[in-house]
């Protein structure tokens, strides 16, 4: 048994329910599993309840409610409204389909404090093309009512080469729209987003043009509208310290009820995801093997282990070392130091490349079950 | 911005409440949380948007039986809004 005095490790702060796979959108960068068309059936309404409640109690004080679109299920005003009751501070993060006036009035009446709202370009054709669908003027709409509403507009753009060079278009928009917020995600390459990774990379001038063009704006606008530029972890020199640290912060669970310690490990092989219909979620934190597995620095390889900057990276992404090493153990490839290094090198000069020829394949159920692959 | 007839509230990009797990007061946004100490926690807890930073000093020397922190509540607040913590009501 264990001593009763021996004070824990902090519960995780960050509960992200990923209710559901199925989306309107079919977003060649999503980072959602390749797979996904092959998950199991979804939580019902009183699991999701149950893990909300659950992670509440441990401390976890951001309720994240993400996807695929959340807004495809018709419970979530009731998770809202449970989250918001426990004290939870509530997100919705949404590509805005389907959130008509109606469902809005219901998510606010339920405390939802905070909506976050994805755009993919800045003009009609350009966000219709790599969404596969058509949803540009819709998601105008629905900075409106949001506004109306009396939420700050929060609005993310995932930048990648076929949007980047509009980036000073985009940011006029999110101006026009009269966003408080504006987040500028460099794709990050899982899922989806790996598979179509030549066609969806940057090049260098691209990513620093777009740099300056935001420096530029972040100038002339202030405190006006934030823009945070996220930088992609292929072009930076450094790894970043995933989701914080694995088990650190941060617990995700899957639309057919997997605990994950990122939004992306159930990608990883040979490890075993604790489903929250057979678990609590303080076991799952605290005693899973798969919690476990990469917590802290002690598992971390050679290259690692003699770096003075381990405690700030932890190695870097598992995701990324295992989709590029074929070793989730291994040191982030990201790093200059790692031995793999060569493979973002080489990636970056793919980049250089003229325009590829790869069409993008789209998020979408059929290709999900064609591919059959998780990654 | 921080005159005396200045009347603070918390931004409404941020909520702010006692956090149990933490025993601490927080101020949560999106993705994110902020734990405050006991002082900074006690003059947000006043930062209603009704009352004025003069309202606020008198209200906590009177709670800390304390004089003279005019200071130190202004050079709070002038921090919280560079943060964006709070945001002015007219006087």
């Amino acid at each position: 048994m264990e001593p009763l005095l021996v004070p824990r490790r902090p519960g995780p702060l960050w509960l992200l329910a990923e209710v559901t796979y199925r989306c309107p959108l079919h977003c060649a960068f999503c980072y959602n599993p390749v797979d996904f068309a092959q998950a199991g059936p979804e939580l019902a309404t009183d699991d999701w309840l149950r893990v909300i409640r659950q992670a509440r109690e441990m401390g976890a004080a951001q309720f994240g409610i993400s996807g695929g679109e959340p807004l495809l299920r018709d419970d979530i005003e009731i998770l809202v409204g449970e989250a918001r009751r426990l004290g939870f501070y509530t997100n919705l993060i949404t590509s805005g389909v389907g959130l008509t006036e109606a469902r809005l009035a219901a998510l606010k009446e339920a405390g939802l404090d905070h909506i976050q709202l994805s755009f993919q370009d800045a003009t009609r054709e350009a966000n219709d093309l790599i969404t596969n669908t058509r949803t540009f003027d819709l998601k105008r709409q629905v900075a409106a009512l949001t506004k109306a509403a009396g939420y700050p507009t929060v609005i993310n753009c995932v930048l990648h080469r076929t949007n980047i060079d509009h980036l000073d278009r985009i940011i006029e928009m999110a101006v026009e729209i009269g966003a408080e917020y504006l987040e500028l995600a460099n794709t990050q390459y899982h899922g989806w987003a790996f598979l179509n990774r030549e066609a969806l990379m940057p090049s260098a001038a691209q990513l620093a043009a777009a740099e300056a063009v935001t420096e530029r704006w972040k100038a002339k606008l202030g405190k006006k509208m934030r823009i945070l530029f996220v930088t992609p972890d292929y072009q930076s020199k450094k790894p970043k310290k995933c989701m914080n640290g694995w088990g650190e912060v941060f617990l995700s669970v899957t639309p057919d009820g997997l605990a994950l310690p990122c939004h992306t490990a159930r990608m990883l092989p040979g490890l075993d995801f604790p489903d929250v219909r057979d678990h609590d979620l303080a076991w799952i934190w605290h005693e899973s093997p798969l919690f476990n597995r990469f917590r802290g620095t002690a598992w971390l390889p050679e290259t690692c282990q003699s770096c003075e900057d381990k405690e700030q990276d932890h190695g870097g992404c598992r995701c990324q070392a295992f989709m590029l090493t074929g070793n989730a153990g291994a040191t982030d490839p990201v790093c200059p130091k790692s031995p793999d290094h060569a493979l973002i090198d080489a990636a970056l000069a793919a980049a250089e490349r003229p325009a590829t020829t790869r069409p993008l394949v789209f998020r979408d159920p059929k290709a999900s079950l064609s591919l059959d692959r998780a990654f | 911005m921080t005159t005396a007839t200045a009347r603070p509230a918390i931004n409404r990009l941020f909520r702010f409440q006692w956090e149990p797990a933490q025993q601490a007061h927080v101020l949560l946004y999106p993705e994110g949380m902020v734990k405050l100490n006991q002082s900074a926690g006690e003059i947000l807890k006043r930062c209603d948007g009704r009352r004025s930073v003069a309202e606020i000093v008198a209200d906590l020397e009177a709670a800390f039986n304390a004089s003279g922190l005019g200071a130190d509540v202004e050079a709070f607040l002038s921090m919280a809004e560079a943060q964006n913590w709070i945001e002015w009501k007219d006087a």
